[in-house]
């Protein structure tokens, strides 16, 4: 038992909290002082008691790794989220696969944030400091794992519990209280992909990111300086949009890749809980940006930039807490933090509005009423809609805690999330990407040119033109007789025409502010994406052959899913489409290896070589043992069309413990589309197979014969001295035949064996899995020199697959590429900017 | 009146229109009884319908039946109300099925057996589980 690791971990995690608040403390005296030396010295308490603060939590991760890595299964996280095999970069991930991980990843960066705040910029030390080192203590007590004497109130959950207490029922603890697992559980398998250690992060750094303009907004309030907290917090709301962004993205990019509903979005309330947030953020980004040039739009500001932090609340309460239990598919455990995951949403909802209430009146504001050519009237049109966006997914993601409030009154819980969950929030996201498609373009002219109506006209002409002319086009080739799609495409190019006409001009000119523009062109070439994926996603693999798959499947399966015969090709979506196999993945290298090559052992993740394979650049001799992953199998599945080939992959897993098949697709990607594939039904691996009845015949060494249909030869008998499974003993006799047997794609070899012992016959059969063929050497003639071989056929090797085309999904990631880009020249501008006020020593 | 004002009066419409979409498309949590009442009077709109797996006596979950090939399942479920029921998924069994301690089944009648379109389960927290394979 490693007891130390654990009780420093605890040890550290008291101490986050208590620096935490600590810190808080003494920023919240700082900035109340008005004595300078005080402040002075309050201001260093703050700082000793911040950096130990992330000193601690950066301790926290260390042990908490060391934990997960060294494989101490006595303690609770690592026993139930990773086991030996795991490598090292899925120990990573293992890290943020439980809550409370999720929770210290989310500290994590909040510590990273705070310095670089303390480092960047003195004047708002103080009081942003207070607002966020008191959000860094909520978030400590949620790992805190302290269950109050007397009261059996527990707050937080701990990282660090054992495994004993974690399960104190368990009876291997009353008997063996110093009990170690040999193995963990292991990390679901779904999460072994390369994108969840790399999403996570992006999203918890987007979601700290939004703290920091929400410290300075409060700050702002506090101090009465309601204007000039917008410029050292814009940049920071920018990043924040740029990185939230892209972890929404990876998320949807890990769906797709990963997941079996067919696409990157499900609507699903755990991915509503971070898009909503993300909206509004953008918004808030708009806002603030009108405001710094122009003045206008401050209150707007200030309320969005709140919200975006209240939205995040929210979205961690609803997500974390169990609300969701019975909406969500994915599966929410609550470790009974609600309480305090509602203490923490509304502290800071409470706090912020009552900060903003007793401010409101004296926020400077414009009593101009805007003008309808003004660009502050369009941006704001476009920051309400992005709202309207957010509270369209809010209300329904929502249900279940309208359903929560009415049961605290009394009332019948009645109410459901809407069964179609794409149709409720597509019928009018639809509409609200159509109108930011349109006032994203409108809306950049007004942006670079003081203009007029007859400006407007003359500037937006030719986009227009343009955008009309090529979707007719588009219309008619590609055949997108959809009102409401042709009109949202219409949109998207009108505000890439419109947005690349000022990025015309802007290179000319200033390239460096050309961000916004790039940004726009990105957003409108992904709702052109969506709308084809999305809107034109069809099914191709459809059964052509006029012959059920079986009675016991319903119409639809019938009709949309192909039956592939091992070795007997198809035609789908112009392509030849031939199954060639099951295949294993070796554990520690790259390849596949054909499932007939190998033997299974006791342990699902060990194989034999039957015979000599090479994989890669590995090459197994015959009884070596190969690591795989046990739990998957693949399908090798072959496209051709002309002289191309193309392979897949897609992958299943067989698991009788969870109740059945879990399947991940295999993507072919072409310019136009993409072929999204998976398999739909697999043979049941326990199941016996039905052979027929034995044939029998005589051969000789080198004689060729008929076996289902394949030509075979008996190459040559001979004794052996090793049986793989078998002790031979000094008496027997042991015979192996080596048959050799020509298939449609190549030779393959089966091995039967004919055992003496004390004049017993013992005879081992070996098959042929691709051909559907078992050979046994059933008796051996001296006299003639002939061999009797045994032969049984059954059914071929089958598998039934989905596939499905996704028309022009590359334009959605060019688009999101191009997004990214935008954001990532804005926020070079806005930093060289940052830099150069504090060289002023404005910050 | 002020443009300011019209728009805000724009705004104040299509959240009401949201609420009032939300509110009209949003699904009933009901029991086996009331669905079928609800199918026989002619209105086949998707239901939840939340409840447990039928258990025997010694806590074995019983009545599930495998379609061929694991395309297909059905199981008994016994709603809140105490109203048996055997359902009819078009789907593999989902992974955890037999753990949880809560299923909701989104679907309706067709006929006497309640087909579902699509299964969300509450799977007991993770604590409160008590097998350690040893």
């Amino acid at each position: 038992m490693h007891y130390l690791v654990g009780d420093l971990g605890h040890l550290f995690v008291i101490t986050s909290l208590i620096t935490a608040l600590l810190a808080a403390f003494s920023y919240l005296k700082a900035t109340l002082t008005t004595d300078l030396n005080q402040r002075e010295s309050w201001l260093w308490n703050g700082k000793v008691a911040f950096f130990a603060h992330a000193g601690s939590v950066l301790g926290i991760c260390i042990l908490l790794f060391v934990i997960i890595s060294n494989h101490y299964f006595e303690y609770y996280y690592a026993y139930n989220y990773s086991d030996r095999k795991l490598p090292t970069y899925y120990l990573i991930s293992t890290f943020w696969n439980g809550q409370e991980g999720s929770f210290l990843l989310w500290m994590f960066w909040h510590t990273v944030l705070g310095i670089i705040l303390i480092a960047t910029n003195k004047f708002w030390e103080a009081p942003v400091m207070t607002v966020f080192c008191a959000v860094q203590a909520f978030l400590a007590s949620m790992i805190l794992g302290v269950v109050i004497p007397g009261l059996e109130f527990k707050i937080g959950s701990s990282p660090f519990i054992l495994l004993r207490d974690a399960m104190p029922d368990a009876p291997i603890f009353t008997a063996q209280p110093e009990f170690i697992p040999k193995d963990g559980q292991g990390l679901n398998p779904l999460l072994q992909n390369y994108w969840m250690v790399i999403h996570p992060p992006t999203l918890f750094l987007g979601f700290a990111l939004t703290l920091v303009p929400f410290c300075y907004c409060i700050a702002g309030l506090w101090l009465k300086k309601f204007s000039s907290w917008i410029r050292p917090a814009l940049p920071w709301t920018l990043v924040g949009c740029g990185v939230l962004g892209l972890g929404i993205l990876m998320g949807g990019y890990w769906a797709y890749e990963t997941l079996n509903f067919g696409g990157y979005w499900n609507w699903d309330p755990v991915e509503n809980a971070v898009y909503v947030p993300w909206l509004i953020m953008v918004a808030s980004l708009h806002t603030m940006i009108t405001y710094k040039n122009s003045e206008t739009a401050l209150k707007a500001s200030i309320i969005l930039v709140i919200s975006v932090f209240i939205a995040i609340l929210y979205s961690t309460f609803l997500t974390r807490s169990g609300i969701l239990g019975d909406s969500s598919v994915h599966s929410f455990t609550d470790l009974g933090l609600s309480g305090q995951l509602l203490l923490y949403l509304l502290f800071f909802t409470v706090g912020a509005i009552v900060f903003s209430v007793v401010r409101w009146k004296e926020i400077p504001s414009t009593e101009k009423e805007a003008s309808t050519y003004s660009r502050e009237f369009w941006i704001f049109i476009g920051a309400t809609t992005l709202c309207l966006m957010g509270f369209q997914v809010l209300a329904g993601t929502s249900i279940p805690v309208v359903n929560a409030i009415l049961g605290e009154f009394g009332l019948e819980k009645k109410l459901a999330p809407p069964t179609d969950a794409v149709a409720f929030y597509s019928k009018f996201q639809l509409w609200f990407a159509v109108a930011i498609g349109l006032l994203s373009a409108v809306g950049q002219f007004f942006w670079w040119k003081k203009v007029d109506r007859k400006v407007l006209m003359n500037q937006l002409f030719i986009p227009a033109v343009a955008a009309l002319l090529v979707s007719l086009l588009v219309v008619n080739l590609l055949r997108v007789f959809n009102l409401p799609y042709a009109i949202l495409m219409l949109a998207g190019f009108f505000t890439i025409f419109a947005n690349g006409k000022i990025l015309f001009g802007l290179l000319k000119t200033s390239p460096s502010l050309s961000g916004g523009a790039i940004a726009h062109i990105g957003i409108g070439l992904m709702l052109i994406g969506i709308m084809f994926s999305s809107g034109y996603s069809k099914v191709v693999s459809l059964n052509n052959t006029g012959l059920q798959i079986s009675k016991t499947f319903s119409e639809e399966f019938n009709r949309d899913n192909l039956m592939l015969f091992i070795h007997e090709p198809r035609t789908m979506w112009g392509f030849e489409i031939e199954y060639l196999g099951e295949r294993l993945e070796p554990r520690y290298h790259a390849g596949f290896i054909q499932k007939g090559d190998v033997l299974p052992t006791e342990d699902q993740h060990q194989v034999v070589a039957k015979r000599e394979i090479k994989v890669g650049s590995k090459d197994y001799q015959p009884n070596d043992t190969i690591e795989v992953h046990g739990e998957n199998t693949y399908y090798e599945i072959q496209l051709r069309k002309g002289d191309k080939t193309y392979t897949l992959f897609p992958r299943a897993q067989i698991n009788p413990d969870m109740g059945g098949l879990l399947v991940s697709p295999d993507i072919y990607r072409s310019v136009s589309a993409d072929l999204y594939t998976h398999v739909s039904s697999v043979m049941d691996p326990s199941e016996e197979h039905e052979w027929s009845d034995i044939e029998e015949m005589k051969v000789k060494q080198g004689q060729d014969f008929f076996a289902n249909d394949y030509v075979g030869i008996l190459e040559s008998v001979e004794r052996i001295h090793n049986v793989y499974g078998v002790e031979l003993r000094d008496q027997d006799v042991a015979v192996k035949a080596t048959v050799r047997l020509r298939g449609e794609k190549q030779e393959y070899v089966a091995e039967p064996i004919f055992l003496i012992r004390d004049k017993m016959v013992g005879r081992i059969p070996d098959e042929i899995a691709d051909l559907g063929v078992r050979m046994t050497l059933m008796n051996i003639h001296p006299e003639t020199n002939e061999f009797t071989l045994g032969i049984n056929t059954r059914q071929k090797d089958w598998v039934v697959i989905k596939a499905m085309e996704k028309p022009y999904i590359n334009v959605l990631w060019i688009g999101t590429l191009i997004l990214m880009v935008g954001f990532g020249i804005a926020m070079t501008r806005r930093i060289k900017e940052f830099r150069k006020m504090k060289a002023k020593g404005l910050e | 009146m002020k443009k300011s004002h019209i728009f805000l009066l724009v705004v104040i419409a299509i959240a009401i229109g949201i609420i009032v979409s939300t509110a009209d498309d949003a699904s009933t949590y009901v029991g086996f009884g009331e669905a079928w009442a609800m199918s026989t009077s002619g209105n086949n709109k998707d239901i939840h319908v939340v409840g447990q797996l039928k258990k025997g006596n010694d806590g074995e979950i019983i009545g599930i039946k495998e379609g061929q090939d694991r395309v297909s399942f059905s199981f008994i479920m016994v709603d809140d109300a105490g109203k048996e029921q055997q359902v009819n998924y078009n789907q593999p069994m989902p992974p955890d099925f037999t753990r949880s301690e809560k299923v909701v089944v989104v679907g309706s009648y067709h006929g006497d057996t309640f087909n579902a379109s699509r299964i969300i389960l509450k799977c007991p927290s993770k604590y409160q589980e008590e097998k350690i394979t040893v």
